[in-house]
C-alpha cells in the first residue's frame, strides 16, 4: 500500500508532468489564462490519463511487449516497435469514447468540458504518462494509480499557473515580455517552486 | 515562385518562429535542451518528421474525407515517428535513450500536427515538404540558442568539449547548476522571446488589461 502511495505523491509534486517533464506545454500555455477553463482542462486530462495509461498498459503487456504473445503461440514476436501508433490510437479512440459517454451520462460536465476533450487527443502529458508508464515497467495496479496522479499534478500545475495569470494581469510588465514571455518566467519559477519537493523521499 | 520558396523556409526563423510566437512545440523545446548534442539530433528527427509528413499528407489532401482527418494525420506522423526512432535505436542508441520519451512525442509535437493542419492540407507536396523544413528549423533555432546556453552555462561545455575550464578541474569558471534543471529552461526561452520582441516590435502581444480601460468602463 505505501508502494502506491509514495507512487501517487511522487507523481503529483516530484514527477510532475508539466514542470518538471515539460508536458503538456502547448496547452499549459495556452490555456490556462481563466483558473475555470484551465480547472476544467485540468479534470479532463485526470479522467482520460486514469483510463488510457492503464489500458495501454495492458495492450502493451499482453499484446506489444518481447514475448507478449506467447498466449497466443508466438513467443518469439516482438511488436514494441508498434508501440507509438496503438498508443495514440488507444488514446484517441478513448477520448472520443468518454466524450461519448459524458455526453450521454453527465451531460452537465461533458458541456463545461465540451471544447477541451478532442484537444486532449494531442496533449503531450497524455501519451507521455503513457511512454513513461512503458519505460518504467509498471503493473497494471502501479499505472492505475501513476495515471491518477500525473493527472491531478498536471490539473494542479495548470490551475496553479492560471491563478497566477488571472493576477498577473494587473501588474505592469514590459512590452516584449507581455504575454508568452512573462508566462515563461512564471512557469520557471514555479517550476523552481516545485523542485522543493525533490529531495522528499517516501 | 523563388521568393514564395524562400518565404516558406525563411519566414518561420524568426519572423514566424514556432515557438516564439506561435507558441507550438514547446514541450521537447524545454526538455532536450540540457546538452547539445541531444537538442541537434531532436531537432533533426522533427525537422524530418515535419518535411516528410507534410510532403505525404499534402500528397494525399484530396483524397482524405475531411471528418476522419486528423486521425489520417496522426497515423501518417505515427509512423514516420516509428522510422525516426528506430532508426536512433539502431544508429544512435545512447542519443534515443538520453531523449528518452521525446522522441516519441514528436507524434503529438503540435509543430507537426499544426503544419499539417494549416498548411500541408491547403498546398502542393513540394512547398509543404519546404514549409516542413522550415518550420523545423525555427524549431531547431531555439532548441540550439536554448541548448547552448544551458550547457555553456551549466557545465562550461560545448557538445561535449571543454570552452570554460571548470573550477573543480583547475579551471576559472563555478559552473551554475540551475541551468541544468528544469526550471532555466522556462527562463532561458522567456528571455528570448523578450529580446526576439525587443526587436520585432511588431511581435509585441498587447496586454490584456489596460490601466486605462478601467477608467472608460468605470465613465460608462
Amino acid at each position: 500500500m505505501e508502494h502506491y502511495l509514495s507512487l501517487f505523491i511522487r507523481s503529483i509534486f516530484i514527477e510532475n508532468l508539466a514542470l518538471s517533464f515539460f508536458l503538456g506545454m502547448c496547452t499549459f500555455l495556452a490555456v490556462s489564462k481563466k483558473i475555470e477553463t484551465a480547472l476544467g482542462l485540468g479534470i479532463a486530462v485526470i479522467l482520460v490519463q486514469v483510463i488510457t495509461v492503464p489500458a495501454n498498459n495492458l495492450i502493451y503487456q499482453f499484446l506489444l511487449k518481447d514475448g507478449a504473445l506467447a498466449w497466443a503461440g508466438y513467443p518469439d514476436v516482438d511488436l514494441s516497435f508498434l508501440g507509438l501508433i496503438s498508443f495514440i490510437g488507444v488514446i484517441a479512440a478513448m477520448v472520443q469514447i468518454v466524450e461519448m459517454a459524458m455526453d450521454k451520462f453527465t451531460p452537465a460536465l461533458y458541456n463545461a468540458l465540451g471544447i477541451f476533450l478532442p484537444l486532449i487527443t494531442v496533449n503531450c502529458a497524455i501519451l507521455g504518462g503513457t511512454l513513461f508508464m512503458v519505460e518504467r515497467d509498471y503493473n497494471l495496479a502501479e499505472s492505475a494509480v501513476y495515471g491518477l496522479g500525473s493527472g491531478f499534478g498536471w490539473a494542479l500545475a495548470i490551475t496553479a499557473i492560471a491563478g497566477i495569470r488571472e493576477k498577473l494581469k494587473y501588474s505592469d510588465v514590459p512590452d516584449g515580455l507581455q504575454g508568452l514571455g512573462i508566462t515563461f518566467i512564471t512557469a520557471g519559477l514555479m517550476a523552481l517552486g516545485f523542485m522543493a519537493f525533490s529531495g522528499i523521499q517516501l | 515562385m523563388a521568393s514564395e520558396i524562400k518565404a516558406a523556409v525563411y519566414d518561420p526563423l524568426i519572423d514566424n518562429n514556432p515557438i516564439t510566437l506561435q507558441v507550438l512545440g514547446v514541450c521537447s523545446a524545454l526538455a532536450v535542451t540540457t546538452n547539445m548534442m541531444a537538442a541537434l539530433i531532436m531537432s533533426i528527427a522533427l525537422t524530418t518528421v515535419a518535411a516528410f509528413s507534410g510532403a505525404i499528407i499534402s500528397s494525399i489532401r484530396n483524397h482524405i474525407p475531411s471528418s476522419i482527418r486528423i486521425i489520417v494525420q496522426m497515423t501518417i506522423i505515427a509512423s514516420l515517428v516509428i522510422i525516426v526512432d528506430q532508426l536512433l535505436k539502431a544508429y544512435a542508441y545512447d542519443a534515443s535513450k538520453q531523449l528518452s520519451v521525446f522522441v516519441g512525442l514528436i507524434i503529438t509535437n503540435c509543430i507537426v500536427l499544426g503544419r499539417a493542419e494549416a498548411y500541408a492540407m491547403k498546398n502542393p507536396p513540394g512547398m509543404s515538404f519546404l514549409d516542413g523544413i522550415g518550420n523545423g528549423l525555427g524549431y531547431s533555432l531555439i532548441l540550439m540558442v536554448v541548448a547552448f546556453f544551458r550547457e555553456l552555462l551549466g557545465t562550461g561545455k560545448l557538445f561535449g568539449h571543454v570552452i570554460i575550464p571548470v573550477a573543480n578541474e583547475g579551471g576559472w569558471y563555478i559552473p551554475n547548476g540551475l541551468m541544468l534543471l528544469p526550471p532555466s529552461a522556462f527562463f532561458v526561452i522567456g528571455l528570448l522571446i523578450w529580446l526576439i520582441r525587443s526587436i520585432k516590435k511588431e511581435q509585441v502581444e498587447p496586454a490584456d488589461y489596460q490601466i486605462h480601460q478601467v477608467h472608460r468602463t468605470e465613465v460608462l
